[in-house]
């Protein structure tokens, strides 16, 4: 099998799992106790969060460890409503239409039982927010805009710096998922000028079931998980010491060979992108060709069920994605593919290939040769 | 590895069948269609819910195979369901579950099995199949009788059979349930249900009412001398052999004996004058590949329940063969399938007309 769905998830890294591994059982201490099993757990979830905060180039207190990218997102958005709602009485929440269902099912949530009122920022036909859309958009009611750094499903990276600093100006919370970006954008926080942003372990060679939110000090949040007092009473419940060790690694190792990553897995994008155009008749490249994640390529073929072509390149030995993938039979093109203006029948027909630290020359050459005859097999079987 | 693609329900019966094709050393995958609902019913579609989708899920990371789900929801309500109201329109009693395992199972699902590099489709009915001396694939009934279901099989030809695996044919229900247990998969059959997938648990009736209201045009129930004798509230409302609900004053009890669909009227008439000692049969599937030159005796079924009777049939052309019980049969209806045995053999079957 050849894996090419980095931007799913990735292997752990078996540095960080060894630095995981004293966590589970030797030093298996509760962080919030008083004797010294628990300084010894407490140390390290406060070491690791020293060591996040220096990658993200901020203070150790404006991390919050989490359960995952989507708990960030979620505590983010709900957290910076209700404070603002509380403090200025704003009732207005901006986001992208190509956002993550992370961000854009918490807003409908926020809206439907919250009475928040949404506002949906389109995108290009790239799938990138552009300050202006931005500018346009905010005003004094805004309780925050949510902008994700990269795309999951088609790898356009937004100008995040731009972005900030429209609600710099303006005063308005700025939020973004960096969830695809951290495995190879720099994620300087102060350099990107965001009050909020979100992070998940795997994908970065981490564990599954860890994340962070980062927390600019002075911005209000309120909890949505409530119990003790941990995480700066922001985020109720024990702290999973192994797993936050594991997200620290994980980003020190990211950021330390971040240089030798990217130089590995763009020339293999640049050869997967290249080798598809060239090949295969009806087929256009979703997202920028600037501008894009390093690991990332995402194509929509015209009148192909994406979701068998899956099916097809699974049982051909290659493990892919797709915006409108669907286990159930039940493929509906992706919000991403509606956003960026795709009719249904290249919309239906989307393809996501992801590379990562594992993948070889040869995994893409033979990926290349396998794929135009499956996406004909797939247009037949239509 | 010879591949083999299953298609899987979640229930015993396929499930047993992967396990026996694994352990037999094939390269095994397991395949589930989406099949079509009404909108907003897709949850109750008895062939593809959601629980019978999680559990074939699970059923196949039990046994470490692959399992994919492939949308059929557009070709299934182009063919199956089409039948289905077409056959109402005409006056018949339609059996959609033959065209979906001709249409859907053994020629949609099978192209995608192909297109998987497989050599051969599995299902887990109660079916068994033979190489013939003469190298022909012989469809047999099941070694357990009460469970064969070759009736609804005999839409396969020997280019699908030549295709087709039925593993578990040659065992009886108990012995599939100890195999399950053995290899700790779920023992669970599927409910033994006649209705309709599509009919999400519903009478046919509400179904016909949603979607083609045009066919519940009442008319005139006639005696089959002619005389009107009461108005029905629908041709599609009614079966062959029914007596209940007709809303008739009569000396004798009155049985629907007929549709006309050409003047919308139901033909009833008494006890006596139901039955038939005759049909003709369409679009016939010979097992063998060809229609034999004359005709043969044969125990031929006319409902998936009823019992064989013994019966001359007639080829009358590729398409078509006349059916001649030794005794009136009663309930002959026009749309379910006439299929004819010798024996364990599957000679061929076709539409009633």
């Amino acid at each position: 099998m050849v894996y090419l769905d980095y931007s799913a998830t990735t292997p752990v890294d078996p540095r960080v799992i060894e630095a995981m591994t004293p966590y589970f059982s030797a030093s298996f201490g509760n962080p919030s106790s008083v004797h010294r099993y628990g300084q010894v757990a407490e140390a390290a979830v406060e070491s690791a969060r020293e060591t996040v905060a220096s990658v993200l180039n901020c203070k150790p207190e404006e991390i919050l460890f989490t359960s995952c990218g989507s708990e960030s997102d979620n505590l983010a958005l709900r957290g910076a409503a209700y404070a603002m709602r509380e403090k200025t009485g704003a009732k207005w929440i901006l986001a992208a239409r190509a956002e993550h269902p992370a961000v854009t099912k918490t807003l409908l949530h926020l809206q439907k039982y919250e009475g928040f009122l949404i506002e949906w920022l389109d995108v290009d036909e790239q799938g990138l927010v552009t300050p202006e859309i931005v500018s346009s958009a905010i005003c004094d009611s805004t309780a925050v805009l949510s902008v994700m750094y990269a795309n999951n499903e088609i790898g356009t990276i937004n100008p995040i710096r731009e972005i900030a600093e429209v609600c710099r100006k303006k005063n308005i919370l700025f939020h973004s998922d960096a969830v695809q970006a951290a495995a190879y954008l720099p994620v300087d926080v102060s350099a990107l000028g965001v009050d909020l942003m979100s992070l998940g372990a795997h994908k970065f060679y981490g564990p599954k079931g860890v994340g962070v939110l980062y927390v600019r000090k002075g911005t209000p949040l309120v909890s949505h998980l409530t119990g003790g007092g941990q995480e700066f009473n922001l985020r109720a419940g024990t702290q999973n010491v192994p797993y936050i060790v594991g997200f620290a690694e994980a980003l020190r190792l990211t950021n330390e060979e971040r240089y030798q990553r990217v130089t590995h897995v763009q020339p293999l994008r640049d050869r997967v992108i290249g080798g598809v155009l060239e090949t295969i008749p009806d087929a256009r490249l979703t997202g920028p060709m600037e501008r894009r994640l390093p690991h990332h390529a995402s194509f929509a073929f015209k009148d192909v069920d994406g979701n068998l072509l899956l099916t097809l390149l699974d049982a051909a030995g290659f493990a892919c994605s797709s915006g409108s993938a669907c286990k159930t039979g039940n493929p509906e093109p992706s919000d991403v593919m509606n956003a960026i203006g795709l009719s249904r029948d290249w919309g239906l027909g989307s393809l996501r290939v992801t590379l990562g630290m594992q993948t070889t020359a040869a995994d893409v050459d033979v990926f290349l040769v396998a794929l135009p005859g499956l996406v004909e097999k797939a247009r037949k079987l239509r | 590895m010879t591949k083999v693609v299953v298609a899987m329900s979640g229930g015993v019966d396929s499930s047993v069948a992967a396990a026996l094709l694994k352990e037999q050393g094939y390269d095994v995958i397991g395949m589930m269609l989406r099949l079509w609902s009404e909108p907003g019913k897709e949850d109750s579609n008895r062939c593809c819910t959601p629980d019978s989708m999680g559990q074939a899920r699970r059923v196949a990371a039990k046994l470490d195979i692959p399992f994919y789900v492939i949308d059929a929801k557009d070709v299934f309500r182009e063919t199956v369901v089409q039948y289905f109201l077409d056959g109402y329109a005409r006056g018949e009693t339609p059996t959609p579950c033959l065209i979906c395992n001709r249409q859907i199972r053994w020629t949609f699902l099978l192209e995608h099995a192909l297109a998987l590099g497989a050599e051969y489709m599995a299902t887990g009915h109660y079916v068994r199949i033979q190489k013939g001396e003469d190298g022909r694939m012989n469809l047999l009934r099941a070694v357990d009788r009460s469970k064969d279901q070759s009736y609804v099989l005999h839409v396969l030809d020997q280019e699908k059979l030549r295709r087709a695996l039925f593993p578990i044919g040659d065992y009886p229900k108990t012995e599939i349930r100890a195999i399950a247990e053995k290899f700790g998969l779920p023992t669970a059959s599927r409910k033994d249900s006649q209705d309709l997938c599509f009919l999400a648990g519903e009478d046919y009736r509400n179904f016909l009412q949603r979607n083609a209201t045009e066919m519940l045009r009442p008319g005139e129930i006639l005696t089959r001398g002619g005389t009107p004798v009461g108005t029905h509230t629908g041709l599609a409302n009614y079966t062959i052999g029914q007596r209940k609900g007709l809303g008739l004053a009569s000396s004798v009890p009155l049985y629907v004996l007929g549709k006309d669909s050409g003047t919308n009227s139901l033909i009833v008439g008494t006890r006596e004058e139901l039955g038939s000692q005759e049909l003709t049969a369409r679009g016939v599937t010979w097992q063998s590949g060809e229609a034999p030159r004359a005709a043969f005796r044969a125990e031929v079924k006319i409902r998936y329940t009823a019992k064989e009777a013994e019966a001359w049939v007639t080829p009358l052309d590729a398409d078509r063969a006349q059916v001649r019980f030794e005794a009136p049969q009663r309930d002959i209806t026009a749309g379910q399938a006439a299929v004819f045995f010798q024996g364990d053999l599957l000679i061929g079957g076709g539409i009633i007309l």
